[in-house]
């Protein structure tokens, strides 16, 4: 009895991909823990170490940390995929992917997809975090979905960076530990925690070249301002910058591994 | 119907830097039949069967499928095979259920038909009972079936198994066998690598013995058997006294220089007729034996004889170009 396929339909097996790594998600809810625990953790931690000390007390420290926790979340969970790709390819099952006549790229493309979720998952523990310790944006619920929705898009175009690097790497521990520099070294040389003008000359134009900075100013504005501002637009075409650059390449680096 | 060739290896080598690890290998598999790839360890058997499912690019030589180069044509290719990789192709993280329906979706099933084939492969590979159980409570026997069914979905002509019984009990083991001579018993023609030369022997219509990336051999069983020509004669004495006395009368009626060790006599059998003049002699000599037994050679034979001439002929002034 013959079998009907149908070969290399980038979408369907995009999806497929996709949903496997849902599937695994939900059969680990570990996986999650990261950037559930994250946000929470230094949320609370930040907010009532250092909110006295920054802002004169937590409720005036909070428009500032909850963007900049929000961000430092997102990052680490974009340093993930890298991780999680090399621990793929270093598996039996990718070379079956490998192995079957579906679309090459698929396995990729469907990694980076489910990375959506663990964004949103990311975002919105973050945001609730601080919405129970007592933040309250004065701008409309409309304005929170569009700092979310740049938010995600910005940690999943750094996503790419990362899955570009967990694909050159040699094991995933070295691409585990060289992320969580990466994202420390970006997260804690910004404004996130901050305010900038307190700092050294040569940190302080170090943290104000940090992208991460543009992003987090740009989401405190849209939140102190309730409108889109030039320096969400700069964000924007920062991330699309970096999909366009780093996609390709990402792609290249995964066509050419082995 | 199917081409006669399945597939056709010419001239395959890989180079991971300075080593060669697979070096001018060429042969033939015919459709339908077990072609079993042997050697030791790091022979490249891996290498070379990555190489033909497109899992690694050969630095020269080439590989068709059913007339398909893997490189060229690497697609059409890939749909031509199922593969079963030395370490199991399966998502650990995922049920039984999800891997085929995954794995049969991504070979291109609609989803109605992925369901379908998840079903019947499950009832056929007896995994229904655990089809939703996470694979970490999976015996290393269910995890091989199981990634033997998925290698199965699009019902492929020709089945690639690496190392299939590797870390298997004997019971597996033999469940393994029992399941690839029911694929050859449906017509698919199977390459299959293996470390265990009674695996090969039992299962394989031809072997290519495979040492340090070359093929040193290549036939079936029985012809590689006969290479190394007659069998062992194993003769156990009642009294260990009489030893001596019994290898002399040994090396006198088959020609051979027997070994002798307490009370245990082996010498080389080159026709069995030799036996009936050496059970007189002895009997006249007033030996008598505890045991007698007449053993085949076994590919290990085979494969020792082989590849030890290969060590030896390789003298240290770097002239090592045997021929077998």
């Amino acid at each position: 009895m013959e079998i009907q396929t149908q070969h290399g339909n980038l979408i369907g097996n995009t999806l497929t991909m996709a949903y496997r790594n849902l599937l695994k998600t939900l059969h680990n809810p570990d996986r999650f823990m990261d950037v559930i625990i994250q946000p929470v953790m230094f949320m609370l931690l930040f907010g009532y170490l250092f909110g006295g000390a920054i802002a004169g007390g937590v409720q005036a420290y909070l428009p500032t940390i909850v963007p900049g926790i929000l961000i430092q979340t997102l990052l680490s969970a974009a340093s993930g995929s890298g991780a999680q790709i090399r621990e793929d390819l270093d598996s039996g099952v990718f070379d079956r992917f490998k192995s079957l006549p579906m679309a090459h790229i698929a396995p990729l493309a469907g990694q980076l997809f489910a990375d959506v979720l663990r964004l949103l998952v990311a975002t919105v523990v973050s945001l609730l975090t601080g919405y129970a310790m007592g933040w309250r944006p004065t701008v409309g619920f409309g304005w929170i979905i569009v700092i979310a929705a740049l938010a995600i898009f910005i940690g999943w175009a750094i996503s790419w960076v990362f899955a570009l690097f967990g694909l050159l790497a040699k094991s995933s521990s070295m691409v585990q530990s060289v992320s969580m520099m990466v994202m420390m070294l970006l997260s804690f040389l910004s404004n996130a925690f901050i305010p900038l003008k307190t700092l050294p000359h040569f940190m302080r134009v170090i943290a104000d070249a940090n992208p991460i900075t543009y992003v987090i100013t740009a989401i405190r504005q849209i939140l102190a301002q309730g409108a889109w501002n030039n320096n969400a637009w700069i964000v924007l075409i920062f991330g699309i910058g970096i999909v366009v650059l780093f996609a390709p390449l990402t792609v290249w680096a995964y066509n050419h591994n082995n | 119907m199917q081409p006669s060739t399945a597939i056709t290896v010419s001239h395959l080598t890989k180079t991971f830097g300075a080593k060669t690890v697979v070096d001018d290998l060429s042969f033939a598999v015919k459709s339908g039949e077990v072609f079993g790839l042997l050697g030791p360890n790091g022979a490249g058997k891996t290498t070379t069967l990555r190489m033909m499912t497109t899992l690694l690019k050969a630095t020269s030589g080439t590989v068709t499928i059913f007339g398909h180069d893997v490189r060229q044509e690497s697609r059409l290719a890939r749909a031509m095979f199922g593969l079963t990789g030395q370490y199991a192709s399966i998502d650990e993280d995922i049920s039984a259920r999800e891997n085929l329906m995954i794995f049969s979706r991504l070979n291109g099933l609609s989803r109605t038909a992925a369901k379908q084939r998840t079903t019947e492969l499950l009832e056929e590979f007896s995994l229904t009972a655990s089809a939703d159980k996470a694979l970490s409570d999976f015996s290393g026997g269910m995890r091989r079936r199981l990634d033997l069914a998925v290698s199965l979905i699009t019902r492929p002509g020709l089945i690639f198994l690496d190392e299939p019984t590797t870390g298997l009990d004997p019971r597996t083991r033999s469940q393994m066998w029992t399941t690839i001579r029911q694929l050859v018993a449906h017509g698919s023609t199977i390459v299959l690598t293996t470390q265990y030369l009674d695996e090969a022997d039992a299962l394989a219509d031809r072997i290519a013995v495979i040492d340090h990336g070359k093929l040193i051999k290549l036939g079936t069983p029985t012809a590689l058997k006969q290479q190394i020509g007659g069998a062992t004669l194993t003769l156990s004495l009642a009294k260990a006294t009489q030893g001596s006395l019994a290898q002399r009368l040994l090396a006198q009626a088959l020609h051979a220089q027997p070994t002798l060790h307490g009370a245990q006599l082996t010498a080389h059998l080159k026709n069995p007729n030799q036996i009936t003049d050496l059970l007189v002699q002895l009997q006249a000599a007033d030996i008598s034996l505890a045991n007698i037994a007449v053993q085949e050679p076994s590919l290990d034979d085979v494969f020792f004889a082989l590849t030890t001439g290969k060590i030896k002929n390789e003298v240290p002034d770097g002239n090592s170009n045997t021929t077998w």
